[in-house]
């Protein structure tokens, strides 16, 4: 056994939370200026740039690099050993939500109720999934998502007869659909398998991968690849104005499912990927 | 091509505006999102007047981050323009003139722009530290409650924009990625 200390999780959670918003992550920042070096539309490269800049000064100057600063997910792997003393876990993570979001001059984006839609004015709660597995170690990753790129994506329940192609068909009608609004280029994260709630969750985690890895399952890497090729052959562009680079990456998490289904959901991300990760 | 326009517009001033001009604008402008056009739409319907002076002006979707010390305003790049379009033919009636976004809008709307020789216009999604700079002070005006989504007057110097639908309702975002493929297929 061991005993982690909730106020360690809050402090961890607030800092997080601010260093997504501010510092657009390494893999990124390399994956944007290989897209401008790969696309020679010129219109591309102006709003590259623009993106580029943009992140350098949310990066100088410490604040946010967008101003949707997004509702909060976390991804806790938590080891069988180990103690949350001093408080509950969840009760932890949203205290450092609510931290973070306000010294960090973050936007609460969060209303407490969908319909009755009043804002919570802490971006509290975050949306957290819990996983357990073996060992005595602690994890959070922690994602703040934005809902321009998150409105646009989508969840089918394809049958088993439409296959890859129907899999494949749903991915490149989804980017199309969502054309300019999530803030292109994109980032495409695809669930296929498990079951309706299941399938979301793969997308979402698809989304949480660093840009320059890929499904270790080679058939699955490979797909990620066509895919990228797909849909920057679509031609929308940054910002939606025309040009190749549509999306930075195109990840995929499958999952074993059931003989009658083929549940597939694209989430899909703006170019700013903001999640960070800790392992206490 | 790239033009400086000053607010507020007048039908004169943008009707040589073509999808892909770079505009840069100075001036005063109004920020207002979701919960701020339900409830401006809300006193048109019920006969009242507005909080804000609408005739030509300029309206940028933003919720901002607050400011820190030395900010008039935080990080305030714009937000996804389709939410808005169940309210912008009504303003657009009144007088709006210019609309800053990013997106896509509705057959409805673009049918207004025409109608009024208005302008639709994005700024870079996501830019929103870089976008900040143009913005040199802010101050509330209306529906404070609703936090980043209140109403605020800025003033804007250089604020950087591109036209998407011109007061001909010409579209960028068909126009362009047209131009692009028509262009990759040549090659």
């Amino acid at each position: 056994m061991r005993t982690i200390d909730a106020s360690k999780i809050t402090a961890e959670v607030k800092r997080m939370v601010i260093e997504a918003n501010y510092f657009l992550p390494k893999d990124v920042m390399e994956a944007l200026k290989q897209a401008k070096e790969n696309d020679d539309w010129k219109l591309s490269q102006d709003i590259l740039d623009k993106i580029i800049v943009n992140a350098q000064i949310a990066n100088d100057e410490q604040v946010p690099m967008c101003q949707d600063t997004g509702m909060v997910v976390a991804f806790v792997k938590m080891g069988q050993e180990v103690v949350i003393e001093n408080g509950f876990i969840e009760d932890a993570i949203n205290e450092g939500v609510r931290q973070g979001y306000e010294e960090g001059f973050l936007r609460k984006s969060v209303v407490g109720d969908p319909l009755n839609r009043v804002n919570t004015k802490d971006n509290t709660p975050a949306v957290v999934h819990y996983e357990v597995v073996p060992g005595d170690k602690l994890t959070i990753m922690v994602a703040a998502k934005g809902f321009g790129s998150e409105n646009m994506s989508r969840l089918k329940m394809l049958k088993p007869s439409d296959g890859l192609q129907g899999v494949k068909d749903f991915i490149l009608e989804t980017v199309e659909l969502a054309g300019p609004n999530p803030c292109p280029p994109i980032v495409v994260g695809v669930g296929v398998g498990g079951t309706f709630d299941k399938v979301t969750l793969l997308a979402k985690k698809a989304l949480m991968r660093d840009l320059d890895k890929y499904n270790e399952n080679e058939f699955y890497a490979d797909l990620e690849k066509e895919m990228l090729e797909k849909v920057n052959a679509l031609g929308i562009g940054p910002q939606g104005f025309g040009g190749k680079s549509t999306a930075l990456k195109v990840a995929i998490e499958y999952y074993p499912t059931h003989i009658a289904g083929l549940p597939v959901a694209v989430n899909i991300n703006c170019h700013a990927t903001r999640h960070k990760e800790v392992t206490l | 091509m790239e033009y400086k326009l000053k607010t507020p517009f007048t039908r004169e001033d943008l009707k040589d505006l073509k999808p892909g001009d770079n505009v840069y604008i100075t001036g005063y402008m109004y920020t207002a999102r979701d919960a701020a056009h339900k409830r401006l739409v809300e006193l048109i319907e019920q006969g009242k007047e507005l909080p804000i002076d609408i005739k030509g002006t300029c309206i940028y979707y933003v919720g901002p981050t607050p400011a820190k010390e030395g900010q008039a305003l935080g990080s305030a790049g714009p937000t996804t323009s389709y939410r808005m379009d169940a309210y912008s033919p009504q303003l657009l009636d009144l007088g709006l003139m210019g609309m800053v976004g990013k997106g896509k809008r509705g057959p409805e709307v673009v049918e207004k722009i025409v109608e009024h020789g208005a302008v639709y216009m994005a700024a870079i999604g996501g830019a929103a530290a870089l976008i900040s700079k143009a913005i040199k002070t802010a101050e509330i005006v209306a529906y404070e409650d609703l936090g980043a989504e209140a109403i605020r007057k800025i003033y804007v110097e250089d604020f950087p924009a591109t036209v998407i639908i011109d007061s001909k309702g010409n579209n960028l975002y068909e126009i362009g990625r047209e131009e692009y493929l028509k262009c990759t297929q040549q090659k």
